[in-house]
């Protein structure tokens, strides 16, 4: 299993090389550059050439690759040229905010999605399944922005019912040793922060998690019934064992497998997809900080922003293939 | 009283926009208790649906269940589903066919065993742990401690079989039901298997049914056989009659087409031509007739009874039966037996070049 990971982690090695290149030549070859964006549309000539000398955009791109590489090696992402905060700083703020957001959306899709699949597979072929499949059919259909709105207006604008921006009410003010502000609000023991963070999450939170909620519910309907028909599942009934007990040890811990699939790749889109929600509900994560920066042609946050959300995607693809592991001990135990 | 009765089982599958198919259709018999009863016949006369509708382990919807099955006076048919639940591995237990995909592989067999334990037996960490390892033991697996802690595809085939039965007699039922136990298993691995069971069932007095298409697992294990085709049992009797006097031609075929090594070689299996159909079979006459050799004008009118038979005393659906002792059918060599009938059998087949 451990030489399994490390191999894995140096595969991330020849990803990085490859990723950095593509950006790097990518984010130049946009039209404009960070003069532009900074100097307005009126700069003259000699002013501009001023900036992207001071950045050495004046440089070949090959130059400035190397310089940049030479950077990262030793941990320096740069910093912004918009706002001249350190890159790797705004990560620290920006990606526990985008990762809460995700949770708040996974554990929305799994905890409404497995026992929906579940009970739609129980229930094969009668109003119930059919709902649930029109119902996740919706769900997979529907624009991400045109639900963010719709929650947004309705629960937020016309119901009052939950905050529509934001992940805190700005009159709160409590330390942030971990960014999470949930996890926050528990260590500072703030009851009152605590319920106003969670009610931040709620709409993003559903916005972002309908489409993992609608595969991870049809995943698990599709799993359990194939599961159901197993010889195995017959051998536990035949044992007289409790309906429960089946149920849960013998259908949906083996349903779980094409789960734990799908739920590594929706939490790849989800850290690195977020965009959409994160804007319209101006939250502060990796979403809208990178799409700020692709406006301002902000070079060293894009290219640092989109390499970091690499390795997250790669980690969490490890996590899902460590999990297997966990799940199914035919895979932890190949070759013993 | 017998220790099960079945008496006049109907399981009748339907579809909607289908036509209902009629898997067993009006299947009576006994077991007392610890006996041996064989349930014969070839893929799809309904004796595995027939063993499923005893265990309430058919599908509820979709499948119509009629009769009776008596276990110790009660009818199983008329328990709730939880009653049914309590008695199912306690009571009445059932070894399947597959041993490859019949234990969950994501639990290891040790957890397998004992969670029949817990339900039924009340026993719980250690002592469940103990019990499991014991029950192994017994089913012959070696190291049993260590094999606790195997998970399924750890384990060949036979080891798993011998796990799914130590599983079905974890607490002692009074009937153990196995369906095939050996169809997927190596021929020698075959012989241990019934071996162990034959065994088994001594032992604790446990009554089991034998369901089977193999007449060598009959040979030496049952002391009743029924043998059934397309949802009816066409032919009773105690083992030895059976096979020294068969009498219907469905059970003369299936004894003919059995392979045996001391037939000369070069002389052709005997199968029985077609297959079984499974449209309305016995609403036309007898549902054997197609493929009989016997057949005469009655068969296609009207179909059979199942009467016992003057002269062997055997129960017997068949208007033109072969006469007692008529044509010389070889008896299958069992599979579990007396090694006198097995031994002679090997050493002829070998002289021949």
């Amino acid at each position: 299993m451990l030489k399994f990971v490390v191999r894995r982690l140096l595969l991330l090695v020849p990803i990085l090389v490859g990723l950095s290149i593509l950006v790097f030549a990518w984010v130049r070859a946009l039209p404009g550059g960070p003069e532009a964006a900074l100097l307005g549309e009126r700069a003259t000539p000699e002013r501009i050439a001023a900036v992207r000398h001071e950045y050495g955009l004046d440089k070949p791109v090959y130059q400035q690759y190397v310089t940049y590489v030479g950077h990262v090696v030793t941990g320096d992402f740069g910093q912004s040229i918009k706002t001249t905060r350190p890159v790797l700083g705004d990560i620290k703020v920006k990606f526990p905010a985008t990762i809460e957001l995700a949770l708040a959306a996974l554990i929305f899709a799994l905890v409404l999605g497995i026992p929906l699949g579940f009970i739609a597979a129980r229930r094969y072929q009668t109003w119930a399944d059919s709902s649930t499949i029109v119902g996740s059919l919706l769900g997979i259909s529907i624009p991400v922005f045109f639900l963010a709105y719709l929650l947004k207006y309705v629960f937020a604008v016309k119901l009052h019912w939950l905050p529509s921006t934001g992940r805190l009410d700005p009159t709160i003010d409590i330390p942030h040793p971990t960014g999470f502000y949930v996890l926050d609000a528990i260590i500072a023991g703030d009851w009152h922060t605590f319920v106003d963070a969670l009610r931040h999450l709620i709409l993003p939170g559903i916005a972002l998690g309908t489409i993992p909620l609608a595969i991870v519910t049809r995943i698990t309907r599709a799993a359990v019934l194939e599961v159901s028909n197993e010889d195995y599942v017959r051998t536990a009934e035949a044992k007289g064992l409790r309906r429960r007990t089946v149920d849960e040890r013998h259908i949906l811990r083996n349903a779980m497998l094409p789960v734990a699939t799908v739920v590594g790749l929706q939490t790849g889109l989800l850290l690195s997809g977020a965009v959409l929600t994160e804007i319209v509900f101006a939250w502060p994560g990796m979403g809208s900080w990178l799409y700020d920066a692709t406006f301002n042609r902000d070079f060293p946050v894009l290219e640092g922003g989109i390499l970091f959300l690499a390795v997250v995607f790669v980690m969490v693809n490890l996590l899902v293939d460590v999990s297997y592991g966990v799940l199914d001990p035919r895979i932890r135990l190949q070759g013993k | 009283m017998a220790l099960l009765s079945v008496e006049d089982l109907t399981v009748t599958f339907s579809r909607r926009g289908r036509r209902p198919v009629h898997a067993v259709d009006g299947v009576t018999f006994s077991v007392e208790a610890g006996a041996t009863v064989g349930l014969v016949g070839e893929s799809g006369c309904g004796k595995s649906v027939t063993s499923l509708a005893i265990m309430g382990l058919l599908p509820r919807r979709g499948a119509d269940v009629g009769g009776a099955v008596r276990f110790d006076g009660d009818d199983l048919l008329q328990l709730s589903p939880n009653a049914m639940r309590e008695l199912r591995g306690r009571e009445i237990a059932m070894v399947f066919q597959d041993p490859q995909t019949s234990l969950n592989p994501v639990l290891t067999v040790g957890r397998q065993i004992t969670e029949v334990l817990e339900r039924h037996r009340d026993m719980r960490g250690r002592d469940a742990d103990r019990e499991a390892a014991s029950l192994l033991d017994r089913v012959g697996i070696p190291d049993p401690n260590r094999r606790l802690k195997d998970y399924p595809h750890q384990m060949s085939g036979g080891m798993r079989q011998r796990a799914l039965i130590a599983m079905a007699l974890a607490c002692k039922p009074r009937l153990l039901i196995a369906d095939e136990p050996t169809t997927a298993l190596d021929v020698t691995i075959q012989a241990q298997i019934l071996e162990l069971l034959k065994e088994l069932v001594v032992d604790s007095g446990t009554a089991l049914v034998m369901i089977t298409h193999d007449l060598g697992v009959v040979a030496g294990l049952c002391d009743t056989v029924h043998v059934m085709y397309s949802g009816r049992i066409v032919e009773s009797s105690d083992r030895r009659s059976l096979f020294a006097e068969p009498r219907h031609p469905y059970t003369t075929g299936l004894l003919a087409s059995v392979p045996r090594l001391d037939s000369p070689r070069g002389v052709p299996l005997r199968p029985i031509p077609g297959s079984p159909r499974d449209l309305l079979p016995w609403a036309q006459g007898c549902a054997f007739a197609p493929r009989c050799t016997r057949r005469v004008d009655q068969c296609t009118a009207v179909a059979p009874d199942l009467l016992p038979d003057p002269v062997t005393g055997h129960a017997l659906r068949c208007y033109n039966p072969w006469p007692p002792g008529g044509e010389a059918v070889a008896v299958p060599a069992p599979i579990v037996a007396e090694p006198i009938v097995a031994k002679p059998a090997v050493r002829r087949a070998r002289k021949k070049p």
